[in-house]
């Protein structure tokens, strides 16, 4: 099998697939072997002089019913597996999913935050879908279900699981740089585990409850900086307050500690000094998004140090 | 005497002015259709060495040559320059330019001076979209498509590029607008409605989706740019827009522009196929009617773009339905083309491998479009490597290749010079080859759910990349063995009768190359314009 089969929805999804393809290798098939029998039935070699025909209007109207009612199957087909998409289960278990440039995050109904959707085996899920910033689409093609995910306009998508593991999630919708690496993945466990992990909490670290922290993550500002010390597009916010860092201003080399008015410029003015080794050009200025009290908020999260 | 035809033709006798000044300056329909060919290809080789670097990018999976900025820039490059600088204007404004005038018994088009006009809107468009990729803070990185917000928010310079497709637009009206009213009130004298040749029928309905959809896409590209200059909340929810607004918007133009690139193409098969068959036409009325269908309900389609995108059930389901049923008529015509073959006496010769290949690839290109048209099927598959298949299946696959068959049909006529046989076939069979190797692989990644514009992928889709690279290279060499032909040929080919395939619409009845004013006398027309005997 091409494709992985893990939900309700395969089923019926596969079905309109092999109806519609069969129908059309049928007519690929048929109609190109035709074409290669005139050809070379009527080639001019064997055949000098075309035959004209009359018009057959029976002809015209055969070959114009009858596509007509295949392709009423086929939206059929399509129709009968895809409406059941629209409708959850009231009893669904309700979880909402935040895309943002370029990371997912799952919320459940306790508070519980993973990067992973984690779900029970075999038990209906409704995502709530909800966007920070740009379009974005949650895909789990093992799942063959897809829905767009905009800000301003919370949607839904549900699904059963139908088998244990770990399947790919994707962003289908292109928002930008790291598109492509705005994955994650649906694991399924059993209802016993799953129970047990959705009632860990981890309690966040008090550096996380900042507001400075809040502001840089609805901004999307750690899609492209990150907070464990990895390189993304952007230089890591670990250690960042006091770090000293060779920056590019006009080209030109030049030491730099990082401190609060440096922080500020890089938020108003991202290519005015950028940290060597990193690209211009990529991060806009916010001058008309955050407000001064953010900026110092988002300074005095800088200034904490890390909890050990 | 024979190469008096080519001394005495509008290739060499123009304005007052001699040289390139005289081409510049020249309302000739047949030198504008020329120096709209002669842009396109340059527009088409860079667009498709674009389309080549992502193919090496994408060769392994993790960087290897450009980063991700530029290779999200270098896709949305190549769409914008595909898109709006070869495959709308194309057919239509090359050999639309060329022949319709002649086809329908016309010394040029209606509006000569507006011809001449719209080719410079061409130009100076085409020189912004170009500029856009080298001025202000960076290539435009939204893909084509500009979706709001994130067009609306991007730091890149995607007002130039915005712009650049706004001005094409009306390069785009102009010219639809003055085919209109060229067909309208040029035909010869005796050529009714349905004494017409396909070609011309089919820029009829183009022209049409030309004027009436374009200045809805005009009209929200320059919202865009409210939006970005003046912070007006059309599409940003921050300001409080509507993301899907947009989505509609652009759709409302950008699917009937489809029809604007495949129309045409359908139009200079339904011409090749009688010519090489020595055969009437199978079902001219039944071709009309379906080109003329799949103008007019092609403008009620768009929403099958935005099966995922959190419209109501019912438009999704209506959407699906209508989508349907425009491909009825598509199928309509595959059927008539066959039907034209059948006891023809068939020439095999360059056009005709080609429109073979031509059929081949948009039956693929139609009956993949309807997975994408079922509504199940479609969730699963949209925004994968299946739709980029699917479109270029298409686009390429159809368009493209009717482009090249067009070529080679009509190339004696337009150089009064003949190409080499040989070399043009193995380009085609070069060509089809490599573009299937191209394509053909993607469906199958994205059936396992390869999203679209992904500059990083599993390693499970590596094999399918690698296919497509190496059938890249193939298309590639055939595509160079083909341009090598036709310039040399165009300048030191065998000198070709008027009439080398035996035709039988009125471009045929005249000296290759035509004179400047195609006709000494406007012939008066009696019957159909297939009529073998």
């Amino acid at each position: 099998m091409l494709l992985q089969v893990a939900s309700n929805f395969v089923e019926g999804v596969d079905k309109a697939f092999f109806v519609i393809m069969g129908i059309g290798v049928f007519f690929l098939v048929g109609l190109t072997t035709l074409m290669l029998v005139f050809v070379f039935k009527y080639n001019k070699k064997k055949h000098p002089v075309a035959l004209q025909i009359k018009e057959k209007t029976y002809l015209e109207v055969i070959w114009t019913v009858i596509p007509l009612i295949i392709v009423g199957f086929m939206f059929y087909y399509g129709y009968v597996a895809f409406m059941p998409m629209r409708e959850a289960p009231k009893d669904a278990l309700q979880i909402t999913a935040v895309g943002k440039m370029w990371e997912w995050n799952f919320i459940y109904a306790n508070g519980k935050e993973s990067k992973k959707l984690v779900v029970p085996f075999n038990k209906a899920v409704n995502l709530k879908l909800v966007s920070l910033d740009v379009v974005h689409s949650l895909y789990i093609p093992a799942y063959r279900i897809k829905e767009d995910v905009v800000k301003g306009e919370p949607d839904f998508m549900w699904f059963i699981p139908s088998q244990k593991g770990r399947f790919d999630i994707f962003c289908a919708e292109y928002c930008g740089l790291r598109h492509s690496y705005m994955s994650s993945e649906v694991e399924v466990i059993d209802e016993a585990k799953f129970n047990l992990w959705l009632s860990i909490i981890e309690k966040k670290s008090n550096k996380e409850e900042f507001p400075g922290f809040l502001v840089l993550k609805n901004n999307a500002c750690t899609g492209c900086h990150s907070l464990d010390g990895s390189r993304l597009v952007g230089p890591s916010f670990k250690g960042l307050y006091g770090r000293d860092e060779v920056v590019l201003t006009n080209d030109a080399e030049r030491n730099q500690k990082v401190d609060d008015a440096y922080i500020k410029n890089s938020i108003l003015n991202p290519d005015a000094d950028v940290v060597k080794g990193f690209n211009k050009g990529l991060m806009k200025s916010y001058q008309t998004v955050l407000k001064e009290e953010e900026i110092q908020q988002i300074i005095e999260y800088f200034k904490t140090p890390d909890e050990k | 005497m024979e190469i008096s035809a080519i001394e005495n033709s509008y290739l060499k006798h123009g304005t007052k002015y001699k040289g390139i000044l005289g081409w510049l300056t020249s309302t000739d329909h047949k030198r504008i259709g020329l120096m709209y060919m002669y842009a396109i290809m340059i527009f088409f080789l860079v667009g498709g060495l674009l389309g080549g670097l992502m193919r090496l990018e994408l060769f392994r999976p993790g960087q290897d040559y450009i980063t991700a900025q530029t290779y999200n820039a270098v896709f949305t490059v190549h769409g914008v320059i595909m898109i709006f600088l070869v495959v709308i204007p194309g057919l239509a404004a090359v050999f639309g330019n060329i022949l319709m005038p002649i086809m329908i018994g016309a010394r040029d088009v209606a509006f000569p001076k507006l011809n001449l006009f719209s080719f410079y809107i061409y130009i100076f468009g085409a020189i912004l979209a170009i500029s856009s990729q080298f001025l202000g803070k960076g290539a435009p990185d939204t893909g084509w498509t500009f979706y709001a917000p994130y067009s609306t928010d991007t730091n890149t310079n995607v007002v130039a590029a915005v712009l650049a497709a706004f001005v094409l637009g009306f390069s785009s009206i102009l010219t639809g607008l003055n085919f209109i009213v060229t067909i309208h009130r040029m035909r010869a004298p005796g050529m009714t409605w349905f004494k017409m040749p396909l070609f011309p029928w089919s820029l009829y309905a183009t022209a049409w989706i030309q004027l009436l959809a374009t200045p809805i896409v005009g009209i929200t590209l320059l919202m865009i740019i409210a939006e970005r200059w003046f912070k007006i909340g059309f599409f940003d929810p921050n300001l409080g827009g509507d993301p899907i607004l947009f989505q509609h918007l652009f759709w409302i133009y950008s699917h009937p522009a489809v029809y604007i690139m495949i129309l045409p193409a359908m139009g200079v098969i339904t011409e090749i196929i009688p010519t090489f068959s020595q055969k009437r036409v199978f079902g001219y009325k039944a071709i009309v009617f379906s080109s003329v269908a799949i103008a007019a309900v092609g403008y009620l389609v768009w929403g099958h773009h935005m099966y995922t995108a959190g419209m109501s059930v019912t438009a999704r389901w209506f959407f699906s339905l209508l989508t349907f049923i425009v491909a009825v008529p598509s199928a309509i015509k595959v059927f008539n083309w066959i039907s034209t073959m059948y006891k023809g006496s068939i020439n095999l010769q360059p056009p005709f491998f080609f429109t073979m290949a031509f059929i081949f690839n948009f039956m693929i290109g139609g009956l993949t479009g309807l997975v994408l048209g079922s509504l199940a099927t479609d969730i699963h598959v949209h925004d994968t490597a299946f739709v980029v298949a699917h479109f270029h299946y298409i686009i390429f696959g159809g368009m493209g290749f009717a482009f090249l068959a067009a070529i080679h049909y009509w190339f004696p006529k337009i150089y009064g010079r003949m190409y080499n046989n040989k070399l043009a076939n193995t380009s085609c069979a070069l060509i089809f080859g490599g573009f299937t190797l191209l394509y053909f692989p993607q469906f199958i990644i994205g059936l396992q759910g390869m999203p679209r514009r992904y500059f990083d992928y599993l390693p499970k889709y590596e094999w399918g990349q690698v296919f497509s690279f190496f059938g890249a290279i193939v298309l590639g060499i055939g595509i160079l063995i083909m341009l090598i032909n036709l310039f040399k040929s165009a300048r030191k080919g065998k000198i070709a009768s008027s009439n080398p395939w035996g035709g039988k619409t009125l471009e045929w009845t005249i000296a290759s190359p035509p004179t400047v004013e195609n006709f000494e006398e406007i012939p008066i027309i009696t019957e159909g314009p297939y009529e073998y005997k």
